[in-house]
């Protein structure tokens, strides 16, 4: 009985906070008294009532951007989940479907991209693109493609043998619509899962090269950038430039990946 | 990887050397060894090709960089001529082939040096934090993991996976922050996070090049204890996040192994549960979390990038982002190589490792 | 046979069983039967009936989801069912010990065989690594393990289903138990190996006096080997009697109906020499 509450409560805590933070973005920004990168000359001011989360050193307030920067987080997170499960499970399914060379060739170029690891691909990748939110999602979204490529052609072998699959093709349907229309239904469920995991780790990649000065860059407000120039300080002790963002992006994250958990273990049943 | 007959063996005794090459082929062992060795050639060649064409479409004119901010056309391009960049980009690959092939990664534009001696001289400093985070992975992840697993279902495991989850989602860079913030800011225990050594401390006789282990072997106390005080704080905070995945990996490898038959016959003849735990299941588990390495090897290359840039640690990690800000192609495709490389090494040494914990698998 | 106390005893045992989604399904209803010292009782009954459950109950190693609701298991003047996880170390593999089918499977395959066995000599005797060693070779000979030096080194895919049986015997030996289940023992394995393994146990059980429930399919083997007869149906004891009575009159009409079904299923067994 408690494993069974725990197990629900999991993809609930995920749930709801995933809501406050869809919530924070939709009406935050209009609750706030400042705006993001307006600078003032209360520079490094402390927590306080006047500046809940305090102020970095252009005087800007952190709430506002903390706030400002979950528009922009989701919004990646949520780009390159869907559009990485939109282009791998595509090319997941022609190559689990078709086979043959085209199978072997494909999934030879995927392991290559495994032996790097994504993190690193999306550092080089945005390197190369130069800096700039869509850049920034085209890294990303290029270093999770192999996980749905893999993970709907191993589902697509399976789906492919059910009789079913025979069905459809002997009344008629060409074999592609069979295999994107028919089968690639039944592969959505653990995409989903790693729909939920990739939207986690996009947010924390997005805010790993932000921090590294990729992607997206000083003065947006990002919590990445935020955390970056908080570092500058970090032997000064002005805590709360980074400690602020960085709770953010930790519990975006932790939202995901609990959904994530949580859908699993509701599919393994 | 074919190991034809060189001219100097078969003009002498052709037939020894093919029944040599026989008895090896027929050897499934070695058979599948030399298939894998195939494979990590042609992935190894394929990320040559990726390495090479996707840094050389980097935005910027490497040229420029170096000409510096006032230099003149004819100024960059005398560099691009120079460089090389003048040429088609097959003509450049080509040669840049060429040169991998003599061990020469190029010119590391930033400083003018080769590229594989700066890459040389920062690799002690990443493996050492690597090592020392791994270690420190395992010590967190092994007891974890195993705890998580016998207690299934209980608060325990749940607590546990919490903390994975967690720790899942834990951004590294805030986590050295946070770290540096408490240790060195608030409670002055740990040094600033300012490189390897205290800033005046001269570095030990190199011999390994990790220096806790070359100031031991100089008989420099002090200097061990400096190496290992600046070591403990980044390699925590890697730990911390890389045991969270690892974590979960042992946990489901030890639920999968002590649902085996053969657990339940060492449960039913009285084995006592250390044993059982530790030695049975342990020992099996191993096999499938050693699968998932390569996993853990790439959270652990991709997470000292990050933290040798907070704590300024002088490794690869910090050398390649310097490089990305340079545009310092060469450097950064030595990176790449590098991290291929020793990735591909390592997929074979599991290998080879397999077969030598599972007999099944040596045997057939 | 009636006079003497018996060694152990089932007393009303129920077990449920909670799936995934937390259901729970009754798997032993009411389960009763007594087991007498140095007897060979025989468990029958239809695949799903509930035998190993009511084996594994016996052992303390029920599946995690399944559950004693009520009853006892009295063994030695003890209510196994209310032993402590340490007080069960101390009595399973001394006590009770249990060999089951699939036995390849039920050995570690990364241990060498004869470690396997010198290890379980080693817990119950208190011998030096050496000795448990030459006294395991010694239990591998004794099980009709030829060549039994070479043997002990093999890792158990190396083996026939039937040798690794014969290395799970080997441990219970090691073991002296009191009471012995053996599980289906011989499911899987070739006709003549089963008849080798029938004959072992019998050997075994004559000369060590060791008390024996045994799970099986075969009623021919059950007229040979056991003294009496449990009948189990949808997790319920139907009927117990002695092999003579059971064979002359079965009392309930699906021992009738087993006896139908199982002796026509087993009959080139019942033929061998
Ligand atoms: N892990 C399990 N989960 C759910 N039900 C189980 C499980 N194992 C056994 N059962 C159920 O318990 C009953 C008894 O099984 P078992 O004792 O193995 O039968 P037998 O040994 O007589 O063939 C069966 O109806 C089976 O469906
Ligand atoms: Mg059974």
């Amino acid at each position: 009985m408690l494993h069974l509450l725990l197990r629900h409560f999991t993809l609930l805590l995920g749930s709801t906070l995933l809501i406050g933070f869809i919530g924070v973005a939709w009406i935050g920004p209009t609750q706030m008294k400042y705006e993001p990168e307006k600078v003032s000359r209360n520079t490094y001011e402390r927590p306080s009532k006047d500046y809940p989360f305090g102020t970095d050193k252009f005087g800007r307030d952190i709430q506002t951007r903390v706030v400002h920067a979950t528009q922009l987080d989701l919004r990646i997170a949520f780009t390159v989940a869907l559009i990485s499960f939109a282009v791998g499970s595509v090319i997941g399914a022609i190559v689990g479907y078709y086979g043959d060379w085209l199978d072997a060739i494909v999934m030879r170029g995927v392991d290559v991209l495994f032996a790097f690891p994504s993190f690193l691909l999306a550092m080089v990748i945005t390197g190369v693109l130069g800096d700039s939110e869509r850049n920034v999602i085209t890294a990303v979204t290029i270093a999770y493609i192999p996980y749905f490529v893999r993970l709907t052609r191993g589902q697509m072998l399976t789906v492919r043998t059910l009789p079913y699959a025979d069905a459809a093709i002997s009344i008629g349907n060409p074999s592609w619509r069979v295999a994107l229309i028919h089968l690639l239904p039944n592969t959505l469920a653990p995409s989903l899962v790693q729909m939920s995991m990739v939207a986690g780790w996009a947010i924390l990649d997005t805010a790993g090269l932000a921090f590294l000065g990729l992607g997206i860059t000083s003065p947006t407000a990002e919590w990445g950038v935020m955390i970056s120039e908080g570092a500058q300080r970090i032997t000064t002790g002005e805590w709360w430039m980074w400690l602020y963002p960085g709770a953010a992006l930790v519990l975006a994250a932790f939202a995901f990946n609990l959904i994530g958990d949580g859908l699993r273990n509701l599919l393994q049943q | 990887m074919t190991t034809t007959p060189d001219t100097g063996a078969t003009d002498q005794s052709p037939s020894l050397w093919l029944s040599f090459w026989a008895i090896l082929r027929s050897n499934p062992l070695f058979r599948y060894l030399l298939r894998r060795l195939g494979l990590a050639v042609l992935a190894l060649v394929g990320v040559i090709g990726v390495a090479f064409f996707l840094t050389s479409v980097l935005p910027g004119n490497p040229a420029v960089v170096r000409a510096g901010p006032l230099a003149n056309e004819e100024r960059i391009e005398r560099y691009e001529r120079e460089m090389g960049l003048d040429r088609p980009l097959v003509v450049q690959f080509a040669d840049y082939v060429v040169h991998l092939a003599q061990g020469d990664l190029g010119e590391s534009w930033s400083s003018r040096q080769p590229a594989q001696d700066e890459l040389r001289a920062r690799i002690p400093a990443t493996v050492e934090l690597g090592i020392v985070a791994f270690g420190l992975t395992l010590a967190i992840s092994l007891p974890l993991g195993i705890l998580a697993a016998v207690y299934q279902g209980t608060i325990i495991d749940w607590v546990i996976r919490l903390f994975a989850t967690f720790g899942a989602s834990v951004a590294l860079f805030w986590l050295a922050l946070i770290g540096i913030h408490l240790f060195y800011y608030e409670w002055d225990i740990a040094p600033p996070p300012l490189d390897r050594l205290t800033i005046g401390t001269e570095e030990p006789p190199s011999v390994t090049g990790l220096f806790t282990i070359d100031s031991l072997l100089a008989g420099d106390i002090k200097t061990c204890r400096d190496a290992l005080n600046h070591l403990w704080l980044p390699a925590m905070t890697l730990a911390l996040v890389v045991s969270a995945p690892m974590t979960k990996m042992i946990r489901s490898a030890m639920l999968e192994t002590l649902d085996k038959d053969f657990i339940r016959t060492a449960r039913a003849v009285g084995l006592p549960p250390r044993t059982i735990i530790l030695v049975d299941a342990l020992r099996s588990a191993f096999i499938p979390v050693l699968t998932t390495s390569g996993i853990v090897f790439g959270y652990l290359v991709a997470g000292n990038v990050i933290v040798e840039r907070v704590f300024s640690w002088a490794g690869v990690g910090q050398y390649v982002w310097q490089a990305l800000d340079a545009n310092n192609l060469n450097a950064v495709r030595g990176f790449i190589l590098l991290i291929a490389v020793v990735y591909i090494v390592l997929n074979l040494v599991i290998d080879l490792l397999y077969s030598l914990l599972d007999p099944r698998i040596r045997l057939n | 046979m009636d006079m003497t106390e018996p060694l152990l005893a089932l007393e009303n045992l129920s077990v449920t069983i909670t799936d995934n989604r937390g259901q729970s399904k009754p798997i032993l209803q009411g389960v009763s039967f007594e087991i007498y010292p140095n007897e060979v009782m025989g468990l029958v009954g239809e695949s799903g009936s509930g035998k190993s459950m009511t084996a594994l109950a016996i052992m303390g190693l029920l599946p995690r989801r399944a559950k004693p609701q009520s009853g006892h298991i009295w063994f030695n003047g003890h209510d196994l069912l209310t032993l402590s996880k340490r007080e069960w170390y101390a009595v399973r593999g001394s006590q009770l010990a249990m060999i089951f089918q699939n036995p390849r499977a039920a050995l570690n395959p990364l241990m060498r065989v004869g470690q396997q066995v010198a290890r379980v000599v080693r817990l119950h005797q208190s011998l030096k690594k050496r000795a448990a060693y030459e006294k395991a070779l010694d239990l591998l000979q004794q099980v009709g393990i030829p060549d039994s030096q070479t043997r002990a080194r093999a890792y158990p895919h190396q083996l026939s289903g039937g040798m690794a049986q014969r290395v799970l015997i080997a441990m219970m030996l090691a073991c002296q138990p009191r009471l012995l289940i053996a599980d289906e023992p011989t499911t899987g394995l070739d006709v003549t190996i089963q008849a080798q393994i029938f004959e072992l146990i019998k050997t075994i059980q004559a000369e060590f006096g060791t008390t024996l429930l045994l799970i099986t399919h075969d009623l021919g083997v059950v007229s040979e080997v056991c003294q009496r007869v449990a009948v189990m149906q949808d997790g319920k004891i139907q009927e117990v009697a002695t092999v003579g009575e059971l064979f002359a009159h079965p009392q309930h009409p699906y021992t009738q109906h087993l006896m139908n079904t199982l002796l026509r299923v087993d009959r080139p067994t019942n033929s061998r020499a």
